[in-house]
C-alpha cells in the first residue's frame, strides 16, 4: 500500500517565482538610473576610503593602532600587541587586500550608522514604529544572509557596492536597537527634569538623552563593526575584492595553508577593530564632561 | 499681585480607557477602588480644589500611591490633567501654545526630584546652567549666575565636580541650585528628601527653610512624612486616594483635624519624631577580656587614644568597663584585673527613645552601654551624640 500521502504535504500552490524575477528585473531596470547613482556613490566612496588607507605609510597604521591600544587599555603591553598583530597581517603580504577589506567593512558601518542612529532615535520616541519595525529588525538579523546578496546583485551588480548594500542591511540592527534601547533606559526622572526646565525636543535629544545613552549606543556600534566584519567573507561571493575573496579563493581551490593564512587575518583584523573602539568606547564613558 | 499664586479648580487626572465611565462614577462619589475595579481606570487624581499663597511654603502630604506626584507634575504640565484648570498668576495653563509652555517652564517654575533627575555626563557647574542653558542664555551670563546658585546652596568650590563623586545630600544640592539658578517664581519639589538619611535630611531642611525665607520663593512642597510637612510648611494639604482630605496651617491642622484619617496621621507625627537609641549609638572601639592582662588592656586604651575600655565575655556579654585610672592603680600594686571593673554602670535598651536616656547619658561618667535583653553589648552611646541628635 502506498503512504507516501501521509508523509508529505498534500497541498501545495503553484509560486509562479519566474514572474516575480521578472518583475523585480524589471524594476531594477526601469529605475536603473536611481540605482546606478546609488551604486557609483558607493563604489567611489569606497574607492575614497581605499584610497585613503593605501596612501597611508604602513609604519604610520602600526604606530597609530599602537597609540590607541595605549590609551584604550592604558598598558603599554596592549599597544606593542596590537601592533604585532597587525605587522602579521602585513609579514603574510596580504596589507593591500586588508585595506580594500577594510575600505568596504568601515563604508559599510558609515553608512549603517548614517541610517541606523536616526532611526534607532525614531524608535526610542514612538511605540507605534517600535511595535511595526521591531519584527522587521528580527527579519533582518535572522534571514540566511546569502539572500540579501541575490537582490543586491539585481539592483546594483557584483562589486563593492553590493557588497556594502550588504553589509548595511545585515549591520544596521544593533545600533538600532541599542540607540533606541539606550534612549529608552534614561531615567525618566532625568528627562522630566530636562522637560521641566523647558527644553525643547530637540535639546532633549542631544543635550540629554543622546549623551546619557552614549554607552549603550556605542556598544550598538561595536556590535555593527563586528557584524560588518563578518560580512567580509560573504561579500566576497558578490565581488568584494579583498581578504575574504582570499578566502573564497582557496576554497575553490581547496589550498589550505592559503585559506587558512587570511582567515586569520580576517580573525586578527576583526580583534583590532573590536578591542580598539572599546577601550576608545569605555574611556570616553570614564572621562565624562560636558 | 493677589495672594494666590497657583489655583486648581476641580482638577482630576484619570489613568486607562473608559475614563467617561470613571468620571461618572466617581461623581457619584465611587472609591478609587470601586472605579479601578468597574472600569479598569486608575484615578491618580480626583476633583482638586487648591488655593496656593505666594511666598508660602505649600506642603501636600500623602501616602504612597495618593496622587502626589501627579498633582505636583501637572503645575509644570509634565502631566496634563483630564479635566479642570489650573490658573497660575491668572494666566490658564491649560490653554498655553507648546511654545508658551516652553517659555512657561523657563522662566516661572522649576523642579527639584526626589532621585535628583542629574546628568552624570555633565558636572555640577553643567548641571546648575542647564535651564538657563536651554533658554538659550550665553555661557558667560548663564555660569555667572549658575556659580551664585551653587554659592546658595553652599556647594561653593565644588563647580567642577563630577555628579557621581558627590554624596546624597550634595547631589540633591545642586538639584536644588539648578532650580534656583532660573529664578524661578515657584519651586516644585517632588519628596527631595526622601532619599536622604535623617541628619543629612534635616540639614537640608534647615536650609530650604532659610533660603526660602530669605529669597521670599512660593515653595510647593511634596512629603510623606508629616513630620517633615509640619516643621517645612506654612500650610499643609493632605491627600488620600487622589482626593484632597484638607487643608490648613500645621497648627490648625493639630487642632482640628478634619477626620479620623488626618488625626491618625497627626498622631504617627509624635512617634516618628522620636529618636530612638538605635539611631544615635555608635560601635566602641574596643573591647576587652575579663582575663585579657592589664598590659594589654593599658596597650588597648594607649593605642585608641581612650580613656575606659569595655568589658565583654565570649558571649559578648557585658562585663564592665576598665578605667585608665584604675589600670594603673592596678598595675602599680599588682591587682588582678577582674577585681577592679567597675560593674555598676549605666545601661539602655536599644528602642529606648533619646528623650528617655538623656538625664542618664548627661549624668553619667562614660557613655552608656546599649545591651539586648542577655546582656549582650550591642553599642555605646557617647553624651555629644545625644545632644547632636537634638540638633
Ligand atoms: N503613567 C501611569 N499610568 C497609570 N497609572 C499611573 C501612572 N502614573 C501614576 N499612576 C497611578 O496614579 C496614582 C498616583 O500616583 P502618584 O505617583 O501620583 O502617587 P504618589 O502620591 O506620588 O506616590 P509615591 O509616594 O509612591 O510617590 C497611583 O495609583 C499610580 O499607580
Ligand atoms: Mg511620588
Amino acid at each position: 500500500m502506498n503512504v507516501d500521502w501521509l508523509f508529505d504535504f498534500p497541498y501545495r500552490i503553484k509560486l509562479n517565482t519566474d514572474a516575480i524575477d521578472k518583475a523585480v528585473r524589471g524594476f531594477a531596470a526601469a529605475y536603473s538610473a536611481f540605482f546606478d547613482g546609488i551604486k557609483m556613490t558607493l563604489t567611489s566612496f569606497v574607492g575614497a576610503i581605499n584610497w585613503v588607507l593605501s596612501h597611508v605609510p604602513w609604519f604610520i597604521l602600526v604606530a597609530l593602532v599602537f597609540f590607541l591600544g595605549y590609551k584604550g587599555h592604558k598598558k603599554v603591553r596592549s599597544g606593542i600587541l596590537y601592533s604585532i598583530l597587525l605587522c602579521i597581517i602585513g609579514i603574510f603580504g596580504l596589507w593591500s587586500l586588508m585595506n580594500l577589506t577594510l575600505s568596504i567593512v568601515l563604508a559599510g558601518v558609515i553608512v549603517a550608522l548614517l541610517f541606523g542612529l536616526p532611526i534607532g532615535v525614531l524608535l526610542s520616541n514612538s511605540e507605534h514604529a517600535n511595535r511595526l519595525i521591531r519584527p522587521l529588525l528580527d527579519m533582518m538579523q535572522t534571514m540566511p544572509v546569502f539572500v540579501y546578496l541575490i537582490p543586491a546583485v539585481i539592483f546594483f551588480g557584483m562589486g563593492s557596492a553590493s557588497a556594502v548594500i550588504a553589509t548595511v542591511i545585515y549591520a544596521m540592527v544593533p545600533v538600532i536597537r541599542l540607540t533606541s534601547l539606550g534612549i529608552r533606559q534614561v531615567n525618566t526622572e532625568v528627562v522630566e527634569a530636562a522637560r521641566s526646565f523647558g527644553s525643547t525636543k530637540l535639546q532633549l535629544l542631544f543635550k540629554v538623552q543622546v549623551p546619557q545613552a552614549l554607552p549603550t549606543i556605542m556598544a550598538g556600534v561595536n556590535q555593527t563593526l563586528m557584524m560588518a566584519m563578518s560580512m567580509v567573507v560573504t561579500c566576497s561571493m558578490i565581488g568584494a575584492r579583498g581578504l575574504g575573496n582570499e578566502v573564497l579563493i582557496a576554497v575553490n581551490r581547496i589550498e589550505i595553508s592559503r585559506g587558512f593564512i587570511a582567515g586569520s587575518a580576517v580573525v586578527i583584523l576583526a580583534i583590532l577593530l573590536d578591542r580598539l573602539t572599546q577601550g576608545w568606547f569605555s574611556e570616553k564613558k570614564k572621562e565624562g564632561g560636558e | 499681585m493677589s495672594d494666590i499664586i497657583v489655583e486648581t479648580r476641580h482638577v482630576s487626572k484619570l489613568y486607562g480607557i473608559r475614563r467617561e465611565d470613571a468620571m461618572r462614577m466617581l461623581r457619584k462619589g465611587a472609591t478609587k477602588e470601586e472605579v479601578l475595579k468597574e472600569t479598569g481606570v486608575t484615578t491618580a487624581l480626583y476633583d482638586i480644589s487648591l488655593q496656593i499663597p505666594r511666598g508660602k511654603i505649600f506642603v501636600i502630604i500623602g501616602l504612597s500611591g495618593s496622587g502626589k506626584s501627579t498633582m505636583i507634575r501637572c503645575f509644570n504640565r509634565l502631566h496634563r490633567p483630564t479635566s479642570g484648570t489650573i490658573l497660575f498668576d491668572g494666566v490658564d495653563l491649560m490653554k498655553l501654545s507648546k511654545q508658551e509652555l516652553r517659555e512657561f517652564r523657563r522662566r516661572k517654575v522649576a523642579m527639584v526630584f526626589q532621585s535628583f533627575g542629574l546628568m552624570n555626563h555633565r558636572n555640577v557647574l553643567g548641571n546648575v546652567a542647564y535651564g538657563l542653558e536651554v533658554s538659550g542664555m550665553a555661557r558667560g551670563e548663564r555660569e555667572q549666575r549658575a556659580r551664585e546658585a551653587i554659592e546658595l546652596v553652599s556647594l561653593k568650590g565644588w563647580e567642577e565636580a563630577m555628579i557621581d563623586s558627590l554624596s546624597g545630600g550634595m547631589r540633591q544640592r545642586v538639584g536644588l541650585a539648578r532650580a534656583l539658578a532660573n529664578d524661578p517664581e515657584v519651586l516644585l519639589m517632588d519628596e527631595p528628601f526622601s532619599a536622604l538619611d535623617p541628619l543629612v535630611r534635616k540639614d537640608m531642611q534647615f536650609e530650604l527653610l532659610s533660603i526660602q525665607r530669605r529669597l521670599g520663593k512660593t515653595v510647593i512642597f511634596i512629603t510623606h512624612d508629616i513630620d517633615e510637612a509640619f516643621r517645612l510648611g506654612d500650610m499643609v494639604a493632605i491627600m488620600r486616594d487622589g482626593r484632597l482630605i484638607q487643608v490648613d496651617t500645621p497648627e490648625g491642622m493639630s487642632t482640628k483635624p478634619a477626620n479620623d484619617y488626618v488625626r491618625r496621621f497627626i498622631d504617627s507625627a509624635d512617634k516618628s519624631k522620636v529618636l530612638t537609641v538605635r539611631n544615635i549609638m555608635i560601635t566602641p572601639v574596643s573591647l576587652i577580656k575579663p582575663d585579657d592582662g592589664i598590659d594589654h588592656a593599658l596597650r588597648v586604651m594607649r593605642s585608641n587614644a581612650i580613656s575606659s575600655v569595655y568589658v565583654v565575655d565570649n558571649q559578648m556579654k557585658l562585663t564592665g568597663i576598665l578605667t585608665l585610672l584604675d589600670a594603673v592603680r592596678a598595675k602599680r600594686d599588682n591587682i588582678e584585673l577582674s577585681k577592679i571593673i567597675l560593674k555598676d554602670i549605666a545601661k539602655t535598651s536599644i528602642d529606648a527613645s533619646v528623650e528617655e536616656i538623656m538625664p542618664l547619658a548627661v549624668e553619667s561618667p562614660y557613655p552608656l552601654t546599649v545591651v539586648d535583653e542577655e546582656q549582650r553589648l550591642l553599642g555605646i552611646v557617647t553624651k555629644a551624640s545625644v545632644l547632636s541628635s537634638l540638633l
